[in-house]
């Protein structure tokens, strides 16, 4: 549904912008009706930028990015609200997305007004308790309330449910439960496992690696700008390939397993050929000609939906490149 | 015993009456103990941690005492706790990317910082290079800027700095939080290493992510809503919980390897109570599933088995 080509994002930085900082290199990836795909980095790898240009806040760079086989850059004027229609996002903090000299649900309000202009009272309260339902909160609870009358996961919920009174196909989460309490955490969670099978597509922007392995079907792991592994999501965290991925999965912190043990599971099942890059080999370097589009994949496929890109982390420590 | 806390409480004061962030705590650490010290946010950690070192001006002592290595520290004296302060109890802020002051080289401002507690700089430079090596930072970081740290070197600066004096008890409050994994766990490393080499002899890490704590930490604490719910040792408090708060916790959270397909996790319906007017008896009562009759009393926070304390009614076996 939602296909990702390519997709780069460059700043020009320094003075008179002569330098060129890349934010997001070549990412390619899909999000299809009823899954959630986890997009999981560290700070700066990129990943909310990635959210950014699917919701057109910022510009592409290159490549491009489609929705239902229409190029997102191409949409202008009237076109645009038809595509926030259908695609919509949600950000990290609740508690600064809400105008708190206003109520909270006054974001249901600019809704109609923006989107339903001519929809019967009667109709549309029926439409906002069917949306409250959906991200299982009571109305009367939270309608007609001020933003800190509420919690930071009810006012997350809110959000979503404003989301979903749209024609929703797919919702950008980006971070949205990080600001939330453990035991609110997991409802959100759920919740949004319960849209996905209601058929909706779910970009799941996370850097916590276990909240992206708990709902997701496919993930996306970032470094620095550039997809690093990515696929089915027990394919990549019950056998990660890419070095950058095994560091990542040694270090988050487990509940019945020390760092120790986890590190030692991981070394065993390494194999004899870990640290050789596998993208090289399949896809030796070869001299860069001017004009002339590089066009050879970024990602190579090691198994059945599994792919992994270049080994390198920065040191030379790709042999083969 | 090396930090005793006996029935403390400290209140928020504010316009509509005082709040009652931490209302009766009752707890002792051992020698070379790492509590960790685990909650919801809004619970009374942070409050607590910041009680042994110092009261903010909204905070307000109300009553109890804490005892450290057999002296008893006045915390409800601010001056009186500047004899105590980086020396015998210490503390990594919340916030360590702006815990230096920005406009003075690391060494320069290290210097100060100790000549203003009558110490040399000069001789403890050594062991001030000793621990800058030890975490893994040049030595050349001295005459660097705070500016020109990441995030994960400021942290682990100002961890050095905070126990450069070798103090006593170590409070360090969601140090881990704002970090990346890798850098998480390097920190958290850290942390432990810290007591293994006796820089410091006993620590409370206060933080929300309990699988953090279940890598470091010896004993663990749970706080509800200004009161304790539970201590035990880490292992007990995952595993074998006996509070029905720490179980509900403990299994709300999603692990590597928990997949929603297989097992689908629950949280904890409600909302902890207000401080400002606590309810009487449990102060979980309203969300336990597990509540009867006799939680209209409050539960006292007794010890039921070695080494575990817990505040419920259906732990402490009475009709259990």
């Amino acid at each position: 549904m939602l296909s990702l080509n390519r997709v780069s994002k460059s700043y020009r930085v320094g003075i008179f912008g002569g330098k060129e900082l890349v934010a997001v290199r070549d990412v390619s990836f899909d999000v299809n009706e009823g899954e959630v795909v986890s997009l999981i980095g560290e700070s700066g790898s990129g990943k909310t930028t990635i959210g950014r240009m699917i919701l057109k806040l910022i510009d592409i760079s290159r490549g491009s990015i489609t929705c239902d086989g229409t190029d997102v850059a191409g949409i202008h004027g009237g076109a645009v609200k038809s595509y926030y229609r259908q695609v919509q996002g949600v950000f990290q903090d609740p508690f600064s997305s809400y105008n708190p000299i206003f109520k909270a649900d006054r974001v249901f309000t600019m809704i109609r007004g923006e989107f339903f202009p001519h929809m019967s009272r009667s109709e549309w309260s029926d439409k906002v308790e069917g949306a409250l339902r959906a991200v299982s909160l009571e109305p009367d609870q939270v309608l007609n309330k001020f933003p800190h009358q509420l919690s930071g996961g009810q006012l997350q919920r809110l959000l979503v449910a404003r989301a979903l009174l749209l024609d929703l196909k797919i919702l950008i989460a980006d971070e949205i439960i990080s600001m939330l309490d453990a035991s609110t955490r997991i409802d959100v969670l759920n919740m949004l496992a319960e849209l996905k099978g209601r058929g909706m597509g779910i970009l799941f922007i996370t850097h916590d690696l276990s909240l992206g392995n708990y709902i997701s079907e496919k993930t996306v792991i970032l470094r620095r700008g550039s997809v690093v592994e990515m696929g089915a999501t027990d394919k990549v965290f019950g056998n990660p390939t890419h070095p950058y991925t095994k560091i990542l999965i040694a270090s988050v912190p487990q509940l019945h397993k020390k760092w120790a043990e986890v590190e030692a599971e991981i070394q065993a099942r390494g194999g004899s050929d870990s640290g050789t890059c596998l993208y090289h080999k399949a896809y030796p370097p070869k001299a860069q000609v001017v004009g002339v589009v590089d066009d050879t994949p970024t990602m190579v496929e090691v198994e059945k939906d599994h792919f992994v890109g270049c080994f390198d982390l920065g040191e030379g420590t790709c042999r083969l490149a | 015993m090396s930090l005793q806390v006996s029935d403390l409480k400290v209140y928020y004061r504010t316009l509509a009456g005082d709040v009652k962030a931490l209302d009766g705590a009752t707890f002792s650490i051992d020698d070379k103990e790492i509590m960790g010290l685990a909650g919801e946010s809004g619970c009374g950690k942070s409050t607590l941690g910041n009680s042994l070192i110092r009261l903010d001006g909204r905070m307000k002592y109300v009553a109890g005492s804490v005892t450290l290595d057999g002296k008893e520290l006045p915390i409800w004296d601010s001056d009186g706790m500047n004899e105590f302060r980086f020396r015998d109890v210490s503390v990594i802020p919340q916030y360590a990317m702006s815990a230096m002051n920005p406009t003075r080289k690391i060494g320069k401002m290290i210097g100060e910082l100790l000549e203003s507690r009558g110490h040399k700089y000069r001789e403890i430079r050594p062991e001030l290079l000793r621990r800058v090596d030890l975490v893994g930072l040049g030595r050349d970081v001295l005459s660097r800027y705070p500016i020109e740290l990441s995030g994960g070197m400021k942290q682990r600066m100002v961890m050095v700095i905070s126990t450069l004096l070798d103090p006593s008890l170590l409070i360090a409050d969601e140090i881990t939080s704002a970090l990346d994994v890798s850098t998480q766990r390097a920190v958290a490393e850290t942390l432990v290493s810290f007591r293994d080499h006796g820089f410091v002899k006993s620590m409370i890490v206060i933080t929300h992510d309990v699988s953090i704590l279940y890598q470091t930490a010896d004993t663990m604490l749970i706080m509800y809503a200004g009161k304790l719910a539970e201590k035990a040792p880490t292992k007990t408090i995952i595993e074998d919980p006996r509070h029905p708060y720490t179980k509900m916790l403990i299994s709300s959270l999603p692990e590597v390897g928990v997949r929603y397909a297989d097992k689908k996790l629950a949280g904890i319906p409600g909302a902890p109570p207000s401080l400002l007017n606590p309810p009487t008896g449990c102060r979980f009562r309203a969300r336990c599933p597990l509540a009867f009759d006799k939680c209209v009393e409050e539960p006292p926070f007794v010890q039921i088995a070695r080494d575990h304390w817990a505040a419920c009614w259906k732990a402490t076996g009475s009709d259990a």
